[in-house]
């Protein structure tokens, strides 16, 4: 379990994130969305450290994250996979290299494991046969399972996600949305997913939490999204012309 | 002023990170053999051609300047030897190697900042700024000085070839010469300037990539940045050595 208490965060005097509490349960997939610009990331980034809060408190179990030194946090990092926006595979390696990066840096594996490892995290993925294949030769979906296959390579206990749909087509879209919730299921791992992609939030959205101009706006399931009452949300899920003309036919 | 103090003090704090303890070592290892041939052995090239041709100006610019009876033309082959061992050698193949490895180094460590790829090392816990510049910083310490001595051979080569070729000097005089009143200090000199310029070149570079934002235009010019600045370095560099060593 991930804790989120009172979060601030500014950019040059710009706040970006304004007093953000969410906890985010084990074995469900975890969604934060918003509009571009609405703070995701930073949020996200935040939760892993990537940017320190200004204030507030981030707790993964009994551990508080934030006032820990780098050294003590990396602790903590071997027990996250993350999923970059870009998938930020190491363009310099192969694959199989790429997948086998944690193993040889932490695992204390021989050879022979870390090869039975790696490749069961392509099967895992569907990537089985491309290990020796670049990141310049996958597609974009290719990229991104690849990434989940490194991200998962050490058995993490969390596992974030920066809008792993972005770029893709809608078809490719809901079989990494599908990868990622089975993933969270199978290993019970807590997952946390940045996305503005509504099919991604009916799909895969177990818990969701709205977030506008860096402020928690709305909390609660993709069921109860389509009933909100609150309006920044309606206009962001019912932005399109089709959703508007569902929503107001009542379908 | 504020801004030359702020990127100083990055600096050093950035070299704090990159000489701290490696996770793995046997990592570091591979990686830092990578860097051998990436950094150094395809330098080969360059350094020989540059030589030869420099070697060859320097004795045919040394011939035509001292076109006189009173000189003994033994002259232009120690006229070769001591600029390329003292300033060609080491000074100007450190340039050069400024704009082809540091050019390098910003673009691959900036490409990995702004595709996410440095945090990406740094959420599985490894320390980033050692796991990229270390292993650099220990190949060109180790092989520039090599591509050094490489230089001062080839140069010297260069130089016979086109004096010889040219008839400006014979080839006993010009053997003669390059061995005549020889001081091996010189050598060690160059070394020890190459060693500084590869630090200089290696971690000014590397700081300009790490410490990137933005994009692909922003990794171009934190390149042309990071050879203005270690270019700059070298030639301050090389003034307070000169100094320091040969005064």
């Amino acid at each position: 379990m991930i804790r989120v208490k009172n979060i601030y965060k500014s950019f040059d005097g710009r706040n970006v994130l304004d007093d953000i509490s969410v906890t985010f349960e084990p074995g469900m997939t975890n969604l934060i969305i918003g509009s571009s610009g609405s703070g995701k990331t930073v949020l996200l980034k935040s939760i892993v450290g990537l940017h320190e809060a200004d204030s507030g408190e981030i707790w993964y179990e009994d551990t508080l994250f934030n006032t820990l030194n780098f050294h003590e946090r990396k602790e903590i990092r071997k027990q996250i996979g993350m999923l970059f926006q870009g998938s930020a595979l190491f363009d310099s390696l192969s694959v199989e290299d790429n997948v086998r990066f944690p193993l040889d840096m932490f695992s204390g594996l021989n050879t022979r494991e870390k090869k039975e490892r790696v490749n069961f995290c392509l099967e895992r993925v569907n990537l089985a046969g491309t290990n020796k294949l670049f990141p310049s030769e996958l597609s974009g979906g290719m990229k991104k399972r690849a990434a989940i296959a490194r991200a998962i390579a050490l058995n993490p206990r969390y596992l974030f996600c920066d809008e792993p749909n972005s770029g893709l087509d809608p078809i490719t879209a809901i079989l990494i949305d599908n990868l990622i919730k089975e993933i969270t299921e199978e290993y019970n791992i807590t997952t946390v997913v940045n996305t503005h992609d509504m099919n991604s939030v009916m799909e895969i959205g177990e818990k969701i939490v709205f977030i506008s101009e860096g402020q928690k706006c709305w909390e609660g399931n993709s069921k109860e999204i389509l009933n909100s009452d609150c309006k920044l949300l309606n206009d962001f899920v019912f932005a399109n012309a089709l959703a508007k003309q569902l929503k107001n036919t009542g379908v | 002023m504020l801004k030359f103090l702020h990127e100083f003090g990055n600096y050093w704090i950035l070299m704090g990170k990159v000489f701290s303890k490696p996770e793995n070592y046997s990592v570091y290892y591979r990686q830092t053999l990578r860097e051998f041939i990436s950094l150094g052995l395809y330098s080969i090239g360059i350094v020989v051609i540059i030589s030869v041709f420099m070697g060859a100006v320097i004795t045919l610019q040394t011939a035509y300047n001292t076109d006189n009876p009173i000189y003994p033309s033994y002259l232009i082959g120690l006229g070769c030897r001591d600029s390329i061992i003292l300033e060609f050698s080491s000074t100007v193949i450190a340039l050069i190697l400024a704009g082809k490895v540091g050019s390098n180094i910003t673009s691959e460590i900036g490409t990995m900042r702004v595709t996410e790829q440095i945090d990406a090392l740094e959420m599985m816990g490894v320390n980033s700024a050692s796991f990229l510049i270390l292993p650099k910083i220990t190949a060109t310490l180790l092989f520039n000085p090599f591509l050094t001595l490489i230089s001062i051979v080839v140069g010297i080569a260069g130089g016979w070839i086109a004096g010889v070729g040219a008839g400006v000097v014979t080839s006993s005089d010009f053997i003669y010469g390059i061995q005549y009143a020889f001081i091996p200090y010189y050598i060690l000199y160059s070394m020890i300037k190459t060693v500084f310029f590869a630090f200089i070149i290696t971690t000014v570079a590397a700081y300009h990539g790490y410490f990137v934002e933005g994009g692909s235009l922003e990794v171009g010019r934190a390149s042309t940045k990071a050879v203005v600045y270690s270019s700059i370095l070298i030639l301050l560099t090389n003034v307070i050595l000169t100094q320091l060593m040969l005064s």
